[in-house]
């Protein structure tokens, strides 16, 4: 590569940022289930180009009905690159091979780092609003979910024990999405007692021995797995915790939708206590 | 010696199901752990005791008593020490059976399906090496319809695994043809107990005309053995026993060939009393194993195949060197 082309592409670069600075992206595909979400809130009447097939899947989309309305790609460079889009989302951990493709081929990426905890939510909102140029709405967006995460608040009392099971005994600790829901609900999570922080595979014979009160799974997919049969294990059923399965789709993402899955969790600890 | 072997492996198998329900992730005492076992109490440590190591250390002990069993009970019949269901591919095509009958959701529709197509697909593998190595089951054959077999079911099963709607479900390859216990509950020893009862009933009836086959098929034809009904209860037997066992554990390799290699000098080389001891050794081999499993990575599923395999294939090289000549002679 020579000198030359080096320079005009470091021109090129910052003749594209600054045209992202000053006009919002108009052809915007997504290939993230996350991202494709928050776009679909945020983005304006026909800014939004397509968005992952993940998207229509309503086992982890919680927006399956509105991403009907957009047409699905695969994700991969290909298909992204034929839609000619100046704006590609995609999440920290997409394909990295892909998003350096989709930037050899001079086309601008966002990357979108998983959601860890609920003040992501108001974050990745904002970032969303930021990069489709929708700063306004997207700051009235996380005010609204912000003021409705507040009001759900905890109610006192004693907090329950309870446990997070997923596939092949992953049990999210507080430091993660799932575990800060927990705790917005008003649960205790035992694996917090157990050392998993952000969390890690739980034996069964430690989770039993750990009595919760309440142990939350996902709902299964289908086919048949081990890894889903762990959760539902018969020992689990003869221990006193009550079960409770969640849709995963729910708090997959750092969406406002993770509310939905906030009232769940109060209404399983109504249903432990009754307030 | 020879007349306490079986007592002394029964009583090595009650001694390795002790061990077993006493070995766990949890930080529990084994005479707290006993206690609990016994009385069952209602708190968290009885269930553990009894809803999760009791029936692993049962299931085990089934497990390794089929393999062991169907080892014995294929070499007597096949007169080669080389035949033994995992590597001849009869655990490779029981472990697409189930998962066949796991991922159509037939297995959900009606449980006993489960074992059952495991038992189908044994069927096919083992009356496919019957008739590929013929009665005399000449090592070379033998050998290579094995490996025939085991690949064609290996790639099926991980094609049916791969194209599951279920994004946890090809993870799970490893599962099927390495063999794992962990977490099994009563209802797999519910599933599986039955048929590997019936099989090994089938397979312990079958000594005195595998003792009478040493003497070859004219002779033992001669004593009114009846080689057809033979072959037929053979293949029955190996069929519900390793398809049961499969069903619930996955394919876990190498029991039949060890033990009965290690146990034919102690019992005369004699095909009817290796039956039974291979069953009880085999139950000792796989217990020791699974705690093993447990010992090395108290907290991941270490599959058992992987400890089998790592006994089993240094003992099945030995033994293809020992029959080297009866292999060249098959190729000349």
């Amino acid at each position: 590569m020579s000198v030359w082309r080096v320079a005009s592409s470091a021109l090129a670069a910052l003749c594209l940022g600054g045209a992202a600075l000053a006009d919002p992206p108009a052809r915007v595909v997504s290939i993230n289930l996350c991202t494709d979400q928050l776009a679909m809130l945020l983005a304006a009447p026909g800014q939004l180009v397509s968005v992952s097939h993940l998207a229509r899947d309503e086992r982890s989309s919680a927006m399956a009905a509105e991403a009907a309305a957009w047409p699905a790609n695969g994700g991969r460079a290909e298909d992204v690159y034929l839609l000619a889009p100046d704006l590609v989302l995609a999440g920290s951990f997409t394909t990295p091979a892909t998003v350096a493709m989709l930037r050899r081929l001079g086309i601008r990426v966002e990357l979108f780092a998983p959601a860890t905890r609920l003040a992501d939510v108001g974050a990745q909102l904002r970032q969303m609003g930021a990069v489709l140029g929708r700063e306004a709405e997207a700051e009235a967006l996380a005010a609204r979910f912000e003021a409705a995460l507040m009001a759900l608040g905890g109610d006192g009392g004693a907090p329950p024990r309870a446990a997070l099971y997923a596939a092949n005994g992953w049990s999210s600790g507080r430091h993660s999405l799932p575990g800060e829901v927990l705790a917005a609900a008003g649960f205790a999570n035992v694996a917090a007692g157990l050392g998993l922080e952000t969390g890690g595979f739980l034996a069964l014979e430690a989770l039993v021995l750990a009595a919760p009160e309440l142990i939350v799974t996902g709902r299964p997919w289908p086919g048949a797995s081990r890894a889903e049969a762990l959760p539902r294990h018969p020992a689990l059923a003869r221990s006193t915790a009550q079960g409770v399965a969640l849709t995963d789709s729910d708090w997959v993402c750092g969406l406002p939708h993770v509310l939905r899955a906030v009232e769940a969790m109060l209404e399983a600890r109504h249903r432990l206590a009754p307030p | 010696m020879s007349r306490l072997l079986l007592p002394l492996l029964g009583a090595l198998v009650a001694a390795l199901m002790l061990a077993s329900v006493l070995v766990g992730p949890a930080p529990v005492g084994p005479g707290e752990s006993l206690v609990a076992l016994v009385t069952g109490d209602a708190g968290p440590l009885g269930i553990v005791m009894r809803e999760i190591r009791l029936p692993r250390a049962i299931l085990g002990a089934l497990v390794g008593a089929a393999l062991g069993l169907s080892g014995a009970a294929m070499q007597g019949y096949l007169r080669n020490p080389l035949a033994e269901p995992g590597l001849i591919g009869v655990s490779g095509s029981a472990a697409l059976g189930a998962v066949i009958a796991l991922q159509t959701g037939l297995a959900a529709a009606f449980a006993p399906a489960l074992p059952l197509a495991a038992l189908a697909g044994a069927v096919a593998a083992v009356l496919l090496i019957l008739v590929l190595a013929g009665p005399r089951g000449g090592s070379l054959t033998l050998i290579l319809a094995g490996i025939a077999v085991s690949a064609l079911a290996g790639a099926a099963t991980a094609l049916v695994l791969n194209l599951s709607p279920n994004p946890f479900a090809a993870a799970e390859i490893v599962f099927w043809t390495m063999g794992s216990l962990a977490d099994r509950s009563w209802t797999d020893v519910a599933l599986a107990a039955p048929f590997i009862a019936a099989g090994a009933a089938v397979l312990l009836t079958l000594g005195r005309g595998l003792d009478a086959l040493t003497l070859g098929e004219d002779a033992a034809a001669a004593l009114g053995i009846g080689l057809t009904g033979l072959r037929l209860r053979l293949v029955a037997g190996v069929a519900a026993a390793v398809g049961a066992a499969t069903a619930v554990a996955g394919a876990v390799g190498f029991v039949g060939l060890v033990v009965p290699h290690i146990l034919r000098p102690l019992v005369g080389a004699q095909p009817a009393r290796l039956l039974p001891a291979s069953a009880l050794g085999g139950a000792a081999l796989v217990l020791a194993a699974d705690i093993a499993v447990r010992l090395i990575l108290p907290d991941r599923d270490l599959k058992l195949g992987v400890l089998m395999a790592l006994v089993g294939a240094p003992l099945f090289l030995h033994l293809i060197h020992r029959t080297r000549r009866d292999l060249e002679g098959t190729l000349r």
